[in-house]
């Protein structure tokens, strides 16, 4: 079963790399869907690159037995959720809260080149690895 | 995975148990995201076909709900308060504590949630046995008011592959005001099973540095010396090491079948005390004991069954042997960490 996931979780990866935009020919302006899975606390994959202007909408599938965030900001942004107390995210572009064994979608446009991070800041989840890094080029 | 039932003839036994002393367990993360440690004893036999599987759970304080989960090999056909002196009598027995010289002072459910087969009370800790896969059981735990902490996912995927049962220990926060910091209250459960593998990797979980020491005492009693996957390391090493490998006195015996619901206990058995000290994150390992009954020790039950991704564990060879009759389980304590879920309010029983 492991290694099923396993394998899952690597198509998955190889689908969202190749979706990725950055410099890869994707078009400003239009929407791409990337899927993220969250497996063993880790997005995977934890790396991502846009081009500046690409909306992508970010179809993310926890398949732990625990629940999980994925929110999308700067260092800052990733901070403010580590001491937040928010309960559930879902309603900003960029912010899901999934459950147990469930899929979430959200929609981000990436404005401004510079690099982002994903995180899910549930307790001891970030420091635990729970991250990722979104880089867009301009 | 599972395996024909010993025969009653060959009536073996295997006692593994985890000392207070040194068991120090998977974190429990309270509201306030500070880390408790909980310490908990453990002892299982196998007898007759039946596991006889002793442990205690130490009252932490605070008035926070938490717990903890512990992978079992079956389903207990019952659980009651297990006896008062077991498990301190047999760290008595491998770990005497040093003279005192002369003149010395003294004193001193919802849906996807796991099935719960079995539920009791004892002394203010609820004992919920539950079946299901990992996903099962954080969904359980969620409901429940808890959730596991980052690493359970894969601890929980790699015993889930095994057996699908598991033992959850709560305190009851309103029935347990008169308790102490420190109270332990030992539990008793038969659990019918010929499955011999001895949970260890999930004393690990919880721990968010991987350098942070795993430390606990590990009792098999046998009716002869065990072979171990993996083998292990010398009396005073680092690791898993061989601290006591030898015939069980009688006394031993003797008072240990004196115990509350202990006298299946039979007349001889070896005992071999295998202490556990080791960094967190090489603790990726079970122990499988071998017996002339069953065969083994197997790497699976070690080691389980890794995919084949590289990552896999070296596999020592087996350790010194010998002439078992008959296997015994011991699962134990593993422990997950239930921690309450941040951002959500506490539920009493």
């Amino acid at each position: 079963m492991n290694h099923r996931i396993a394998v899952a979780a690597l198509i998955a990866a190889l689908l969202s790399s190749s979706a990725c935009g950055s410099g890869d020919g994707t078009e400003p302006g239009t929407t791409q869907e990337v899927h993220v899975q969250l497996h063993n606390s880790r997005f995977v994959p934890d790396h991502f690159e846009f081009a500046v202007g690409t909306t992508v909408k970010f179809v993310v599938e926890n398949t732990d037995p625990i629940d999980h965030e994925f929110l999308i900001g700067d260092e800052a942004a990733q901070q403010a959720h580590e001491d937040g107390t928010e309960a559930h995210h879902g309603a900003k572009p960029g912010e899901l809260s999934i459950p147990i064994g469930e899929t979430r979608t959200t929609t981000y446009t990436f404005d401004e080149p510079g690099t982002l991070l994903i995180g899910c800041h549930l307790p001891t989840h970030y420091d635990y690895g729970m991250r990722g890094t979104i880089k867009i080029t301009g | 995975m599972k395996r024909t039932a010993t025969s009653p003839l060959l009536a073996v036994l295997m006692i593994l148990s985890v000392a207070a002393p040194a068991f120090a367990c998977a974190g429990l993360v309270a509201p306030n995201g500070s880390v408790r440690l909980l310490r908990t004893a453990t002892l299982a036999g196998y007898h007759d076909g039946v596991e006889h599987y002793v442990t205690s759970f130490q009252f932490q304080g605070g008035g926070a709900k938490f717990g903890s989960i512990v992978p079992l090999p079956g389903v207990p056909s019952r659980v009651t308060r297990g006896g008062d002196w077991t498990l301190q009598r047999l760290e008595i027995e491998t770990q005497p504590p040093p003279p005192v010289p002369l003149g010395a002072s003294g004193g001193s459910g919802s849906r996807d949630s796991a099935k719960e087969l079995y539920e009791t009370e004892i002394d203010g800790l609820l004992i919920t046995i539950l079946k299901g896969g990992s996903r099962a059981v954080g969904q359980w735990a969620k409901d429940e008011g808890f959730a596991l902490t980052p690493d359970a996912p894969e601890v929980l995927r790699f015993y889930a592959q095994r057996s699908k049962i598991f033992m959850a220990a709560r305190f009851i926060p309103k029935k347990s005001q008169d308790k102490q910091v420190g109270d332990g209250i030992p539990i008793h459960l038969r659990i019918p099973t010929d499955n011999p593998w001895v949970p260890l990797r999930i004393l690990a979980l919880g721990k968010k540095d991987p350098r942070t020491d795993v430390t606990a005492d590990v009792y098999l009693l046998t009716h002869g010396e065990p072979t171990l996957l993996p083998a292990p390391e010398p009396a005073g090493n680092r690791g898993m090491s061989l601290e006591h490998n030898a015939d069980a006195s009688k006394d031993l015996l003797s008072d240990l079948r004196s115990d509350k619901g202990m006298k299946w206990i039979p007349a001889k058995m070896w005992l071999t005390y295998l202490r556990i000290d080791i960094n967190a994150g090489k603790l990726l390992f079970d122990l499988s004991v071998g017996t002339d009954a069953r065969g083994g020790p197997y790497e699976e039950e070690a080691y389980g069954a890794q995919p084949d991704d590289g990552s896999s564990q070296p596999t020592p060879s087996p350790s010194p042997t010998s002439s078992l009759l008959g296997l015994i389980l011991v699962p134990l304590f593993g422990f997950g960490a239930l921690r309450t879920i941040r951002k959500g309010s506490l539920r009493d029983r």
